[in-house]
This record gives structure tokens, C-alpha cells and sequence, in this order.
């Protein structure tokens, strides 16, 4: 199966029953899968006339109570970001998917890029916090998929998944389970205003519909939901809660591997490049050279660089000219070496080895 | 043991769909395991199309084909971009009707596109007869194996004329 393909079936399985979506090389399969998927299961689809569109509809559908999806690649993501924002203003919980090609701009559709790192946890305005999974297999973009739907609805915010071109187009076996954990958001409790967070920082959730008076706005609000945009402790209180209800739980969400934890030189890596890696360790078997592979990068877990006590440097392979590198360097005591690579095309393991004997 | 395929020849001639299935073949009817890539743009229908399949014992890490044992070329314009470069001990399967050029490595010259317009009544076949021929010259996958994966793979209707296509390949490639 292939990897979008293997994303829209995670999708479904997880509960998703409404898409909305514009179609872009390389993220089409989804859309098709969807769309011919989604009626059976008694969901919508809806192709919308762009991605500003699409993205707001799948925060519409959202507030029904609906688990809802859209997917993409960099321009249209580009066009998503106002409402991204918005999506993490109300608290919404969706999946966004992103399946990377080489830009700026149209760039170049057919190929792999890891370029969005950062434009998925910054590209909007103002403060906010969102959660990232990077899949690296046909697998990954199924079971991540799943996981990326929990974790929407357990935080109440905008989810992505990040891949791209190579394994979105890849085709290898995956196996689908029978049924898989749906952890659905909490409701919001009697009594509780619809804003009112307790110690995780989660308000429950009440969807239209679900009996409850709740108001959206993207404005700063207070509990009640109501605007109130210029009183600065109301703002700091609001945004504050947003961006530590996903921080302070990154040690919670985490979920990397961790290769060799007593190796020198460590290779650092999410998506694609991992697997290149992979390939150049079980050639070459070596207890000195080590691997941390991040399954979730946004939040980032600092803490998982320090499974590496011995670490003398770190070194990653991105297919971009230096995207996650940095908050690795903003963490790292040890030094941090970019393998940068655009164009396409996945490192090779000759690369990946050259870079190896550089740093020996 | 590692297996890297590639398919080339001109967009519309079924090249990624023929990477589809010998993977498909791999993974689920020989319990090998298997990855397909390819590399298209958007001028493909016409221009030089690829695709490829990595086909092991093992878990595939890398996924990519880097230097591939086995060539299925059906345009010279494909032989050029992706199958000049074949290294000395690869296997080629070329059309001889549609490559003029010839390799450096051990080839097979099969006429497929000629034998599924003269004697199987359909062109659009070709890429299976080729498949067979593949099969029949490498034993990459099984030939029950192969067989099943067309199978699931063509549309309905085509059935028989796309067994025929495949074992009149196998048979090409035996006398090859």
C-alpha cells in the first residue's frame, strides 16, 4: 500500500469522518482515498475551491464533535496558516497533513523535502504551541496518523503529521489492526466555564450541539469564550495556558528511539533520513555511532538528547538546509553538525558515511 | 539478498504499475519484503518514466535505489536517462523494438511491445510481457507469485489477456 494511501485508512480508522481539502502533488492520495472511502463510512467529503477554505471547513466540522482532517503540501500549506492560528486560538482539535515537496514556492512537486519544520510550529502569527509527528514508513503513516487524532483531541489543538513526497508516494506492506485505541477529548465538565482549564491547562470540550453555550472567537477571550482584547492579563493568561498546555506535557508526548545510548557519535533524525541511517548501521555495525529518531519533533523533548550521555557530537541528516538543527544546537552542550540536503533526493548511506569518517 | 529493479521507458507504457506489482508480488505472495519508488514529473505521460523496487529477505531501511542489479528499459530515451549507467554484472531486459542503444552489462532483447500488438492483440500488455520475461530471466519473484499480483492489480475484464501477456513472457524469457 501506499503511504498516502496508508495515511487515509489511519484516518478512518481513527474515526475521521469529515475531509476537506484542495488537491496538491504530493498529497492527492489522500484527497482520492478519502473521497472514495469517506461516504461508505458515513462521513463527508468535501473538495473545496482552495486551502484557506479547506482549512476552515475542517475547523467547522471539528466543533460538531466530528474528528476532521485536511491535507496538503507547501503552497497550500503556506495558504493555511492564517487559520492554523485560529485552529489553536479556539482550540480546535484536527489532523493537518503535510506531505513535503522542495520549495519555496511551486518548487518542485514530485520531490522529497523536509523544508516545513519550522512553518508548522511558527507559520502563524503570534504565540502558540501545536504537537508534529513525523512518520517514516508506509506503517508510520498509518499507526501516526492514528496517534495523531488522540493527541488532537486530548489537547484540544491542531495536530500535524508531517511527511512528504518519499514516503507519502512509497509503497511497502503495512497491516492494518482490526480496530485501534480512539481517545476521544474530554468533556467539558457541569459547571465549568467553556474556557476554564484545571492544572493540564486542557479545557473540556464541548462541541455544537453537545447542550452546552459555547463561544468561538479567535479574538482573546476569557473563560466565558467572550472577547476581552485589551486587558493584557486576560491575553498573557489566555496564550500562556496555550502554549504550556502542549510544552509542559513533552516529555508526556514524546515518543523517539533511541539507538546504541552508550555511542560518541550520534546521528539525530525524523522521517526519511532515519532510515538511511539505519541502513549505514546494520552495514557497518558500530557501539560508537548511535541514533535518536523523533517520531513526534514539535514539542521538541530536550530531553531525549541526554540518552546519550557519552554523546560527543550530534549530526543531522535533513532533507532541507537546516530546519531542526537548530533547536538541537539550542539544547545540545556537545557540538551539532547539519547534513543538509535539498533537491529530492533521501542521503545516501555513502553520504551518511562520509559524514561519519568527517566527524571520527 | 538485496534486489534493486528499476523500470523505465515513456509515461503511459504502464512503468510504475509494472514497479506496483513486482513489489506487490514480493511483499505479499513471496513474503519478502519490498518498497516501490519512483520518480516522475509532471511533463511524465511521453517523457521518460521510472519507477523502482527494492526487494530483500530483510526489512528494507533504505528505501531508495541506488545502484540497481536489474533493468527493465522500453525507451531509448529511458535507456539514456536511467539505464546508460547500468554497472557491469546487472541484468538488462531491454524492448528491442523501442531501445537502439545496447549496455555495457548482460542483456536480454525481448520484443514485447511487437509480440503484445501482433500476437496479443493489445500493446497496452506490453509491460506484462516484459514482466514475464523479468521473471522467467532473474527469478526475482516467483512466477506463482507474479502471477497473483497482475492478477490483483489489472482491471477486471483483462484477466486472461493479461495471463496470456505473462506467460508469453516467461516463455520469451526462457528462450532469451
Amino acid at each position: 500500500m501506499q503511504g498516502n494511501a496508508a495515511c487515509a485508512e489511519g484516518a478512518i480508522a481513527a474515526g475521521c469522518r469529515f475531509f476537506g481539502g484542495y488537491p496538491i502533488t504530493p498529497s492527492t492520495e489522500i484527497a482520492e482515498t478519502m473521497a472514495r472511502r469517506l461516504p461508505k463510512a458515513g462521513g463527508v467529503f468535501i473538495s473545496m475551491e482552495d486551502e484557506l477554505a479547506s482549512i476552515a471547513a475542517v475547523i467547522g466540522a471539528a466543533w460538531t464533535g466530528t474528528r476532521a482532517m485536511t491535507a496538503t503540501s507547501g503552497p497550500g500549506f503556506s495558504l493555511m496558516m492564517e487559520n492554523i492560528g485560529y485552529a489553536a486560538m479556539t482550540e480546535t482539535p484536527c489532523v493537518i497533513v503535510n506531505i513535503q515537496r522542495g520549495g519555496p514556492s511551486t518548487g518542485q512537486p514530485t520531490r522529497a523535502a523536509q523544508g516545513d519544520m519550522l512553518q508548522c510550529r511558527f507559520g502563524s502569527h503570534g504565540d502558540y504551541s501545536i504537537i508534529a509527528l513525523t512518520p517514516n514508513s508506509v506503517q508510520e503513516m498509518f499507526d501516526l496518523t492514528v496517534k495523531a487524532f488522540n493527541l488532537a483531541d486530548r489537547f484540544r489543538v491542531p495536530t500535524f503529521l508531517i511527511s512528504d513526497e518519499t514516503v507519502g508516494h512509497m509503497r511497502e506492506r503495512v497491516t492494518i489492526p482490526d480496530s485501534v485505541d480512539i481517545v476521544p477529548p474530554a468533556p467539558l465538565a457541569e459547571g465549568s466555564l467553556p474556557y476554564e482549564a484545571g492544572e493540564d491547562g486542557i479545557p473540556g470540550f464541548a462541541p455544537f450541539g453537545s447542550g452546552r453555550s459555547v463561544h468561538v472567537t479567535g479574538l482573546t477571550h476569557d473563560e466565558r469564550g467572550y472577547p476581552d482584547t485589551t486587558d493584557p492579563e486576560a491575553h498573557d493568561r489566555l496564550v500562556r495556558r496555550l502554549v504550556a498546555k502542549v510544552e509542559s506535557a513533552r516529555h508526556d508526548i514524546a515518543d523517539y528511539e533511541v539507538i546504541n545510548p552508550d555511542a560518541e557519535r550520534v546521528f539525530v533524525t525524523y522521517g526519511p533520513p532515519s532510515r538511511t541511517v539505519a541502513q549505514v548501521m546494520r552495514d557497518h555495525p558500530d557501539e560508537s555511532i548511535g541514533h535518536l529518531r523523533f517520531r513526534v519533533v514539535w514539542p521538541f523533548d530536550e530531553s531525549a538528547l541526554g540518552k546519550f550521555p557519552d554523546a560527543k557530537v550530534f549530526l543531522m541528516p535533513e532533507l532541507n538546509m537546516g530546519q531542526m538543527v537548530r533547536e538541537v544546537q539550542r539544547h545540545a552542550d556537545q557540538p551539532v553538525v547539519p547534513i543538509a540536503k535539498i533537491g529530492g533526493e533521501l542521503h545516501t548511506p555513502a553520504e551518511l558515511l562520509q559524514a561519519l569518517e568527517a566527524h571520527g | 539478498m538485496r534486489h534493486e529493479v528499476r523500470f523505465s521507458g515513456y509515461g503511459g507504457q504502464g512503468i510504475i504499475l509494472s514497479a506496483v506489482i513486482l513489489g506487490r508480488a514480493a511483499a505479499l505472495y513471496d513474503e519478502k519484503y519490498a518498497v516501490q519508488t519512483q520518480v516522475y514529473g509532471p511533463e511524465a505521460r511521453g517523457g521518460a518514466s521510472m519507477g523502482q523496487v527494492v526487494i530483500d529477505d530483510l526489512p528494507i531501511l533504505y528505501p531508495e535505489v541506488t545502484d540497481p542489479d536489474i533493468y527493465i528499459i522500453m525507451s531509448q530515451q529511458g535507456f539514456e536517462k536511467y539505464g546508460v549507467a547500468a554497472r557491469e554484472d546487472a541484468v538488462m531486459v531491454l524492448d528491442a523494438d523501442l531501445v537502439r542503444s545496447r549496455p555495457v552489462c548482460r542483456y536480454h532483447e525481448i520484443p514485447a511491445t511487437a509480440e503484445a500488438k501482433e500476437n496479443l492483440g493489445r500493446e497496452i500488455v506490453a509491460n506484462i510481457v516484459m514482466m514475464g520475461a523479468l521473471v522467467a530471466i532473474t527469478g526475482a519473484v516467483s512466477r506463482a507469485a507474479i502471477e497473483r499480483a497482475v492478477l490483483d492489480s489489472v482491471p477486471k475484464g483483462t484477466e486472461s489477456l493479461n495471463t496470456r501477456a505473462l506467460k508469453r513472457g516467461f516463455e520469451l524469457g526462457e528462450q532469451a
